[in-house]
């Protein structure tokens, strides 16, 4: 350890550095495409969980509990290796012809992030007070476009800090598509480590790029909150 | 292409799916993942406990650092911990670690800093009259954090020190990365095997894993509702 020559040159420029950075793009690239997905099925769940038939709320509250409680690694190698089995023809063939590692990934931490996503929509809906909904179902609103109108656009208002939250998190699980090949950052940081033997450099580098991120959506949340949410407070 | 599901594999290796080759070899599958988070688990505790503590110290000389540690773990991502100390403690012990200790040493730092954040919550959640009243009658401020706040705290944490334990047995998976035969991995050793049966097998690990973590989940909140109850009368 005391005889380690550091060499940061090597992750501050070159062709590692370009590794890191095609790294952080793929990174970014999973946690986008992941959340915008997430946040989609995230809220579907979220209304049939509240469904008033009692089926479609067991099946929702089947499947959250289902992928919250399973650990997203086994989910992703179950995306990769086990999926072709239970999937259609159609789907397969259109998976294999995308690149399929990150599909599978994408796909995984999706429905993994989706249910977790689902019970903070869930809470921001349920937030909002039942009166709001009796009053616009008295104005003549029918209950979709009630939730339309008048409930989602508040409890969507509230829900963006857990979201964002969640965006931080999926951010860095997707670190966990390294196990099947996609060369995000930690994969790539591995890589460098292991052409370069500098995994310290390699590292660190990989963990500052982690916290930078982290620090600047912390940051742009704390904006969020004070302008969006509390305006009105000194 | 869709296929009949044929779970004869699992039966066939169903004692290597939960134990390994124990007791002929090293324990491995479901029993090693349980003994990763439980020992994880009892480790982090008390690292928690700690870091929660001095985050909340007096000094700002302490509080700053700590809570810059702890937010600094909880903004990368468990594998990288788990990187770092796969490469830091060999050379910092200047000897080879097992790949199990290198796995239990990064998810006790990882999952600390999560539990700090519970007893820190969970101190705060209690009244500040309580301290102030236990100053009065003449305790200095850590006896009155070691037996008045900490006992009524750690009661109120307890359900959060579950979910947190739940969590730990879904982070053991990420083990299969260093190669510790625990059961994910064991899994992928059965999948390379035996080839054509990665749907059943990666079905029957997600199964386990479900039901272990959904019974302590349910734990959990058949906890958090007898406090509730507990507390409203």
């Amino acid at each position: 350890m005391l005889k380690y020559n550091f060499d940061w040159s090597i992750v501050t420029s070159g062709k590692y550095f370009e590794w890191l950075v095609s790294g952080l793009k793929v990174t970014l690239e999973l946690s986008v495409v992941g959340i915008v997905c997430a946040f989609i099925l995230g809220l579907l769940i979220a209304v049939l969980r509240m469904s008033h038939f009692r089926p479609v709320r067991w099946i929702a509250t089947a499947y959250l509990e289902f992928f919250r409680n399973t650990p997203l690694l086994v989910q992703i190698f179950f995306w990769y290796f086990g999926s072709y089995k239970v999937l259609p023809t159609v789907v397969n063939d259109w998976l294999n012809s995308t690149n399929f590692e990150f599909a599978a990934a994408a796909i995984a931490l999706t429905i993994y992030t989706s249910a977790f996503i689902a019970e903070d929509i869930r809470s921001g809906i349920l937030s909002i007070p039942k009166e709001q909904m009796e009053a616009a179902r008295s104005a003549g609103f029918s209950y979709l476009r009630s939730m339309q109108y008048i409930i989602l656009p508040q409890a969507v208002r509230i829900t963006v800090p857990p979201l964002v939250n969640q965006f931080l998190n999926l951010a860095k699980n997707s670190s966990l598509a390294m196990s099947i090949g996609v060369m995000e950052l930690t994969y790539q940081a591995r890589q460098v480590e292991s052409y370069t033997f500098k995994g310290f450099e390699a590292f660190t580098a990989a963990t500052v790029v982690y916290l930078v991120l982290s620090v600047i959506i912390t940051a742009l949340m704390d904006l969020y909150n004070k302008k969006v949410l509390n305006p009105h407070r000194a | 292409m869709e296929e009949a599901l044929n779970f004869q594999v699992i039966i066939d290796n169903l004692t290597y799916f939960m134990i390994g080759r124990y007791p002929n070899g090293p324990l491995g599958g479901l029993g090693l993942t349980m003994y990763l988070a439980v020992v994880s688990c009892v480790l982090s505790f008390f690292g928690g406990l700690i870091l929660g503590l001095l985050s909340l110290s007096r000094h700002a000389i302490i509080r700053h650092p700590v809570n810059l540690i702890i937010n600094a773990v909880r903004g990368i991502p468990l594998l990288m911990v788990i990187f770092w100390m796969y490469f830091l403690l060999p050379a910092m012990m200047g000897k080879t670690v097992p790949e199990a200790t290198t796995v239990i040493m990064g998810l006790t730092i990882f999952t600390s800093a999560y539990m700090s954040q519970i007893v820190r919550a969970g101190i705060q959640g209690i009244p500040k009259g309580q301290t102030e009243a236990a100053i009065s009658t003449g305790l200095k401020p850590w006896q009155a954090m070691l037996y008045i706040i900490l006992p009524q705290g750690l009661r109120n944490m307890i359900p959060s020190f579950v979910n947190q334990f739940v969590s730990l047995i879904k982070d053991t998976s990420l083990a299969f990365i260093v190669g510790v035969s625990e059961l994910t991995h064991v899994g992928t050793q059965i999948n390379n095997r035996t080839m054509a049966y990665p749907t059943e097998i990666f079905i029957f690990i997600a199964g386990v894993y479900f039901v272990l973590c959904f019974a302590f989940t349910s734990f959990s909140r058949w906890l958090e509702g007898r406090l509730t109850w507990r507390k409203s009368i």
